[in-house]
């Protein structure tokens, strides 16, 4: 029988501690994780994210539900019996061991024959072009270097699925991108799952097929990154990816009405009363204010972020919306503290949610 | 005392004392050290110097035999003492607080918080019996009452080791199919090393220094070099003495100096 | 919420290993170490036999002859036991005033090693630490040396003319005392260094900026954030001093006895069982408050800090 889920996550709970003092960190979580899908789990810390890590790598037994690897149930099973490897947040490399020890570890462990141990070592080694550093110990490495010897450790054994455990955080911002870029090869050419935990929404964003969006212990949305950002199912969602308005309103008959008495058109809506209305910033657009469907408003303030900039405006009624102009190459946007002005939202792109 | 800027740190006084101190201590060791080699003990200004003192301790049978039997007690308390200390570090570190875990820090620390002689007085009263009941009158009596003491001295630094040690890295070893015994015996040991190193060479040095136990605990004629030391004392100060104490001494800061690089490096 | 059958089955086990790998340990300490005292307590309520240990009969003597014995001049008549109670006022006084001037010269040199450039740090600490694990019978052997009558002390006086005998300052309380200052120096200074060294400097430089002098400085800022160093280091020193043993016996001769020696003594020529066992039960339990003292001051040093 063959089975589409590398991993499966069903009805998962972990609570620490015990009685009324107890936390779930894994709140009823159900996921499925696909075949050779570059897989990620993101949140704000504490969101329980490393935890479904660490409860599919072994290192915690869930309270209770079931995890499934291609179909196997593994709950119960001890890290060094599942066919999963895990890149650490701190790297965890032997430090009384040499790159190739390290790289070679696991397969020793597996009693792999010495030949292939080697062969296999020395093909990871050229994988992530370490081999000159082969024989050096780990703490003369520097941080990107050791970030790939532990990549080359946990692929070599050839896992079914790779847990990376927020692996780029004690990056500097230039060789993040960089190791993004590797990740997304390495992903590529041995084809394996990967199931990456990050807090860092761009990241998730650039690099995943599917991001799984966690927060207080339950899995929020899961979708594709674009889903995620032009369709986030609720006011969490929207605000942690990207930045976005938010502004109250309530529903009429086609369309939701602003505060300062706009009608806004959005398909598809139930239900009746007050609701949220979100917008992202660069959906929001400065018109003529003899438009059709024009606010007026106020500027209040600009803010300039180089590519971007970012201006806040006052609608009639008080609520504040953001636009994001791009900044024209003068870096001059042409508008004033106090300018009267017009904007008009694009057509589709304003959303009622869920709170 | 070439700046002259202000430093907050700097509190007058405070370097006098401090150096005056440091003298203080070393001053009467290098004198002990000194007087070893002096011709004639009661003159204290030295008329010659000689390795006379040394040459009559080395011959003189008596601490011959305390030298030996302070080594064998203090290689097999340092041995027990470590095993122990071992096994009841990675015990009792790294994991959630348990029911009876104070308990256990308690017992072990106790030797280091009850006084010696109370201790002493105990292990007399105790052992008398025992030697009675069973007629056994060997050095067991005193390897076991020093590999007791010796346990927190051993554990302490081991203890250390472990709670510097990247839990993770045992967890990325289960990761990589290791099993518990081959975890501990590639990963967790050989980076514990150095600190089973240390515990058990301060556990060397404590059980070779201790006196008031070793008095109480000790059948007729199990001498230890410190007792031997000591009853010499009891008759009159000699430079034989003297120079026992520079040969420990000299001892004591060679495996000093050893425990400080090998913690040192280690960081 | 509670734990899955596994979770807790899990958390068994831990606890169950953490008991078997303190196992050997346990056995050891309670065989050489905390099971004799418990004899110890008994011994102390039997009666003593003549020629030392005890006979098995229960009898409160060895606690009363603590502090009280029979009137020679007049049997069955109880007497304050004067002698015992100077040596307990000695060990008292000796044990604070080796404290307090062990923490008065103490505290500088911590202070002092604290201060030293991250470099020669170490070294200074090494300097301390290496007295520390000296025996102490050497450390003791070589005080004896400079105050003896020939010592270096005496000989440098008489060579300058400052006195035409020698000064007899072994076999005196005043010997013991510097004795014990010597040799629990180290003990003083390695808690008061390990507290002052996480203290930060910098806190110096604002309170000076609040217009505080040196010595408000070091009264409101300094002192009261290593107090906890303090304590430890009062602690260390104050509990050996009082058990002391070796030192009092070589530089205070038979003489100037503390509890120690007197102790020694009933399991010697004293041959009183009971009375030592009691009397070393009384030093167990002034030790154990202090210590319950120290636990107290520092965990609350801790909640607050």
């Amino acid at each position: 029988m063959t089975n589409q889920n590398a991993v499966e996550a069903r009805n998962v709970i972990k609570a620490f501690g015990q009685g009324t003092s107890a936390v779930r960190a894994l709140d009823d979580v159900s996921v499925n994780i696909q075949r050779g899908e570059f897989f990620t789990l993101l949140g704000p810390s504490g969101c329980g994210k490393t935890t479904l890590l660490r409860l599919i790598a072994g290192f915690e037994m869930p309270s209770g539900g079931t995890i499934l690897l291609e179909g196997t149930d593994i709950t119960y099973l001890p890290p060094n019996q599942r066919p999963v490897n895990t890149v650490f947040q701190s790297y965890a490399l032997f430090p009384h061991l040499s790159v190739a020890q390290n790289i070679s570890f696991g397969l020793e462990m597996q009693g792999k024959p010495a030949a292939e141990v080697k062969a296999r070592t020395d093909k990871m080694l050229a994988l992530v072009q370490m081999e000159a550093m082969a024989g050096r110990k780990t703490s003369q490495l520097s941080g990107g270097q050791q970030q790939r010897v532990a990549l080359a450790r946990a692929l070599a054994p050839q896992p079914k699925v790779l847990l990376l455990d927020e692996p780029l955080s004690a990056l500097d911002y230039k060789l993040r991108k960089e190791m993004q870029i590797e990740l997304k090869r390495l992903q590529h050419e041995t084809g394996i799952t990967f199931v990456f935990v990050t807090h860092d929404q761009e990241e998730a964003l650039t690099m995943s097929d599917r991001v799984g969006v966690m927060s207080a212990g339950k899995l929020q949305q899961v979708g594709t990154p674009r889903e995620i950002y032009t369709r986030p199912v609720n006011r969490f969602v929207a605000s942690f990816i990207g930045e976005t308005n938010f502004l109250p309103a309530s529903v009429v008959p086609g369309g939701v009405k602003l505060g300062c008495g706009a009608v806004i058109a959005v398909e598809g809506l139930s239900g009746q009363g007050a609701t949220t209305l979100t917008i992202r910033p660069e959906q929001v657009r400065l018109v003529d204010a003899a438009e059709a469907e024009a606010i007026p408003a106020t500027v209040t303030n600009l803010v300039y972020f180089g590519t971007d900039t970012h201006c806040y405006l006052a609608l009639p009624d008080g609520a504040e919306v953001v636009a994001r102009l791009q900044s024209p190459s003068n870096g001059e946007v042409g508008l004033q503290q106090g300018q009267k002005v017009a904007l008009r939202f694009v057509p589709g792109a304003a959303q009622v949610l869920a709170d | 005392m070439a700046e002259r800027s202000f430093s907050a740190s700097h509190l007058p006084g405070f370097t006098v004392v401090a150096l005056a101190v440091f003298t203080m201590l070393y001053v009467p060791i290098f004198i002990l050290v000194a007087n070893s080699f002096a011709v004639t003990y009661s003159a204290s200004l030295w008329d010659g110097l000689t390795l006379d003192w040394y040459a009559k301790a080395w011959e003189n049978e008596a601490v011959q035999s305390a030298t030996l039997r302070s080594l064998v007690i203090a290689l097999s308390a340092s041995i027990i003492a470590t095993f122990c200390a071992t096994m009841a570090a990675l015990g009792t570190t790294r994991r959630r607080a348990f029911k009876g875990q104070t308990l256990i820090y308690v017992m072990i620390n106790q030797p280091l918080m009850v006084p010696e002689i109370v201790t002493a007085v105990a292990l007399l009263i105790f052992f008398a019996s025992i030697k009675v009941a069973t007629g056994y009158q060997g050095l067991g009596y005193l390897i076991a009452a020093h590999s007791a003491f010796c346990i927190p001295f051993a554990y302490l630094p081991i203890r250390a080791r472990l709670e510097g040690m990247d839990l993770s890295l045992e967890t990325a070893a289960a990761d990589l199919y290791a099993s518990p015994w081959m975890t501990f015996r590639r990963v967790t040991l050989p980076i514990l090393a150095p600190g089973i190193i240390a515990g058990a060479m301060l556990a060397f040095v404590i059980s070779l220094d201790d006196v008031v136990i070793t008095e109480f605990v000790k059948s007729g004629g199990q001498d230890t070099l410190p007792t031997y030391m000591m009853g010499q004392l009891r008759r009159a100060m000699t430079p034989e003495v003297n120079a026992i104490s520079s040969v420990l001494l000299v001892l004591t800061v060679l495996l000093l100096t050893a425990f400080f690089f090998l913690t040192r490096k280690n960081d | 919420m509670t734990m899955s059958p596994a979770e807790i089955e899990r958390d068994k086990a831990s606890t169950r290993n953490a008991w078997a790998l303190s196992t050997p340990a346990l056995i050891l300490l309670t065989f050489a170490a905390c099971g004799p005292l418990f004899i110890m307590l008994v011994y102390s309520f039997l009666t003593k036999g003549q020629y030392g240990n005890v006979i098995g009969t229960f009898s409160l003597d060895g606690w009363r002859s603590i502090l009280t014995s029979e009137d020679i001049f007049d049997p069955g008549v109880t007497v304050w036991a004067d002698a015992h109670l100077s040596i307990f006022w000695r060990s008292v006084k000796l044990s604070v005033l080796t404290t307090i001037l062990t923490l008065a010269i103490g505290f500088p040199t911590a202070w002092f090693i604290a201060t030293r450039p991250p470099k020669s740090r170490p070294l200074w600490l090494f300097l301390i630490t290496i007295p520390f694990w000296t025996n102490l019978l050497i450390r003791t052997v070589a005080i004896f040396e400079v105050i003896r009558n020939e010592g270096v002390i005496n000989t440098l006086l008489i060579w300058a003319s400052v006195i035409s005998a020698p000064l007899q300052i072994t076999y005196t309380d005043t010997a013991v005392f510097i004795g014990m200052v010597y040799v629990y120096l180290p003990l003083m200074v390695l808690p008061l260094f390990a507290s002052i060294d996480r203290f930060d400097m910098r806190l110096i430089e604002a309170a000076h900026d609040l217009y505080a002098s040196r010595m408000a400085v070091l009264r409101r800022v300094i002192l009261p954030i290593v107090r906890p160093g303090v304590i430890a280091g009062s602690i260390l020193v104050f509990v050996p001093s009082l058990g002391a043993v070796v030192t009092p016996r070589i530089l205070g001769g038979g003489k100037n006895m503390m509890i120690g020696n007197f102790i020694e003594l009933q399991f010697g020529q004293g041959r009183n069982w009971p009375l030592g066992a009691a009397l070393s039960m009384t030093l167990l339990v002034i030790v154990t408050v202090a210590l319950l003292f120290y636990v107290r001051v520092s965990s609350r040093e801790n909640a607050h800090g």
